[in-house]
């Protein structure tokens, strides 16, 4: 008969090995993408080099590729969406963890959660249908003298910059306004007893907490640009699927995603498909450096406060 | 004088964030509005109990799109579900351990990986060597996103277990994983099923990653090495199609993804809350 001290201790390092091992797909999965995203299109890499993310061309056909206008496209859109959607993503985490009574913080948040839950595609059929004839009206009423402006000048087709930026503000808000309330809630009390009892109003109040928690809320904002930069299905479908470079928001355009999710399944030579996949591979690089600095910003805001709690964002947001 | 400006910037502000949370829900009302009245209108049993009609031909359904849909996600499920839950216990079990950072770290990369990407991975893994898409590879697809949720969820369960539970179970002699799988496990249980509850409801409206992985089929399918149609594949197809009667059978389908997605969604909050109720009364 073994000692009964002994089983303990083999068993026990069997159970750390065996979970271990299931751990290890995780990791082995992340590895294993960007190894193979690589392997997959190294043949338009050694073809091609940086040139193809410095022309223009985009001709399957003569077997030209030049992604530069997808680059600009997924950058644009993105840092559209940003501009529309932080301010209204702030004012809701302010809005259920600042000023609403307790009563009705619960409710909202789900409500504006439910934001996330919605699928892109659902977006995208709403978006086709609904909100691309609606800005193709907005786009034919423009008056004259906004024409000067490079941002308004263009066919008014509907399909386009507008649209596509904003359906990706829309899906980008719920992921932006969870991360920024939890971050909000670790704000200590005292920071805001502190400034009403030097005589601030609510609002100076506010930003003091903001101003405490900017690191997060930066992250929060930055965690939201990573989720436009991928967004697929709904700005595939409104976007117009142009690969040109401008600034008219009434123009078609086309993103990376938008690329890969339209011609992978036509691309029927190597460099073709090659040349999608050096695509997704920098999607997946410019997503992983976004959203490791976010993390970042994030946790060094709220470990002091919760250790080892890092925002489960996806979760969350679909709650 | 002064004073009295900055009572008024204070009060407009307080104003514009109620604002901005209406702004923020008029976009989700007038997309569910839209769902409901234009899917209702395409939606009937033959909906469900048909299969697409051809071009041309008004009516058919989407009975093999929604199975499809369904086995797809099953695939994932099987897949994640097992693996999630137990490099959860892992991350909680030795949460101190470097490798266990390592682990949450891939999760949480693993997390804001676009789907489009996933994708791809799973195209150059599970398509092209035999070369054919099949519903493996969907269903593949669709346990990596679904993976780095229920690890998450799974770890941050088990860390609210109370120590003495687990505490013991050891000082009764039990194994360190019979304790963890017999006891500790159990009591995070239906928080879990929660997690994976809300796991399967984002993974079941997922698009991207099912455009070349498991692709699609106009027939009905149940062979795993097949193509097989999914419901949101079938409504890519045919919201860009250019006829009228595939635009209304969209709108049906999307009235079921967001039925289906919705439920699932308020069954977890709903389940949550009491959970955290029981919690506080103990």
């Amino acid at each position: 008969m073994t000692n009964p001290r002994q089983r303990t201790c083999s068993d026990d390092l069997w159970f750390r090995i065996g979970t271990g091992a299931c751990a290890l797909a995780l990791v082995l999965i992340v590895v294993g993408i960007g190894v193979e995203l690589l392997r997959q299109s190294h043949l338009s890499i050694a073809r091609f080099g940086w040139q193809f993310w410095q022309t223009d061309t985009w001709d399957p056909v003569s077997a030209e590729f030049g992604a530069r206008p997808f680059i600009w496209g997924t950058l644009y859109s993105s840092a559209l969406a940003l501009i529309i959607s932080t301010p209204i993503a702030l004012g809701i985490a302010v809005f259920t963890s600042e000023i609403a009574p307790e009563w009705m913080r619960r409710p909202l948040v789900f409500l504006t959660e439910l934001l996330a839950a919605i699928p892109s595609i659902v977006y995208g059929l709403w978006g086709v249908f609904v909100l691309v004839p609606l800005v193709r009206q907005f786009e034919v009423n423009t008056p004259a003298w906004l024409k000067w402006v490079p941002l308004f000048t263009g066919p008014p087709l509907g399909v386009g910059m507008l649209s596509a930026a904003l359906i990706l503000s829309i899906m980008v808000i719920p992921f932006t306004s969870s991360v920024a309330r939890e971050v909000l809630k670790t704000v200590p009390q005292a920071q805001r007893e502190g400034a009403y009892a030097l005589g601030a109003t609510r609002w100076e109040a506010i930003r003091m907490a903001l101003f405490y928690a900017r690191t997060g809320i930066v992250g929060a904002i930055m965690l939201g640009f990573g989720r436009a930069l991928g967004e697929t299905m709904a700005v595939t479908m409104v976007i117009g699927n142009n690969p040109q470079i401008t600034t008219s928001l009434f123009a078609p355009q086309y993103t990376m995603a938008a690329v890969i999710a339209n011609e992978f399944t036509e691309a029927t030579d190597d460099i073709y498909l090659s040349a999608l996949v050096e695509i997704g591979l920098v999607l997946f690089v410019m997503t992983l450096i976004i959203n490791v600095l976010s993390r970042l910003l994030i946790w060094t805001m709220t470990r002091s406060k919760h250790p080892k709690r890092i925002p489960r964002v996806g979760l969350r947001a679909a709650a | 004088m002064r004073d009295t400006w900055r009572l008024w910037l204070s009060h407009t502000i307080v104003v514009l964030s109620g604002v901005s949370v209406v702004i923020a829900l008029v976009p989700l009302a007038f997309v569910l509005f839209y769902v409901v009245t234009q899917g209702i209108s395409a939606l009937n049993l033959n909906f469900f109990t048909h299969m697409p009609a051809p071009v041309g031909e008004p009516g058919g359904g989407m009975a093999n799109a929604m199975f499809g849909s369904l086995m797809v996600t099953a695939i994932g499920a099987l897949f994640a579900i097992p693996i999630g839950v137990v490099s959860g216990v892992y991350a909680s079990e030795y949460r101190g351990s470097r490798f266990a950072a390592a682990v949450r770290f891939a999760a949480d990369t693993l997390n804001g990986v676009p789907s489009i990407v996933i994708g791809v991975f799973i195209y150059g893994i599970a398509v092209l060597p035999f070369r054919q898409f099949s519903a493996l590879a969907g269903g593949l697809a669709l346990g990596v996103m679904m993976l780095p949720l229920i690890m998450r969820t799974t770890e941050e369960l088990l860390l609210l277990v109370p120590s003495s539970l687990r505490e013991g179970a050891l000082a009764l002699g039990a194994t360190r994983a019979r304790a963890v799988f017999t006891v500790v496990v159990p009591a995070a249980l239906p928080g879990i099923m929660t997690g994976i509850l809300l796991a399967l409801a984002r993974i079941a409206g997922e698009t991207a990653p099912l455009l070349f992985t498991s692709f699609n089929n106009r027939f009905w399918s149940h062979d795993l090495r097949q193509p097989i149609a999914t419901l949101t594949v079938q409504i890519f197809t045919y919201a860009i199609a250019p006829y009228q009667d595939w635009h209304r059978q969209a709108w049906a389908g999307a009235l079921v993804l967001v039925t289906v997605v919705l439920v699932c969604s308020l069954v977890a909050r709903i389940a949550t809350a009491r959970l955290e109720r029981l919690q506080r009364g103990a």
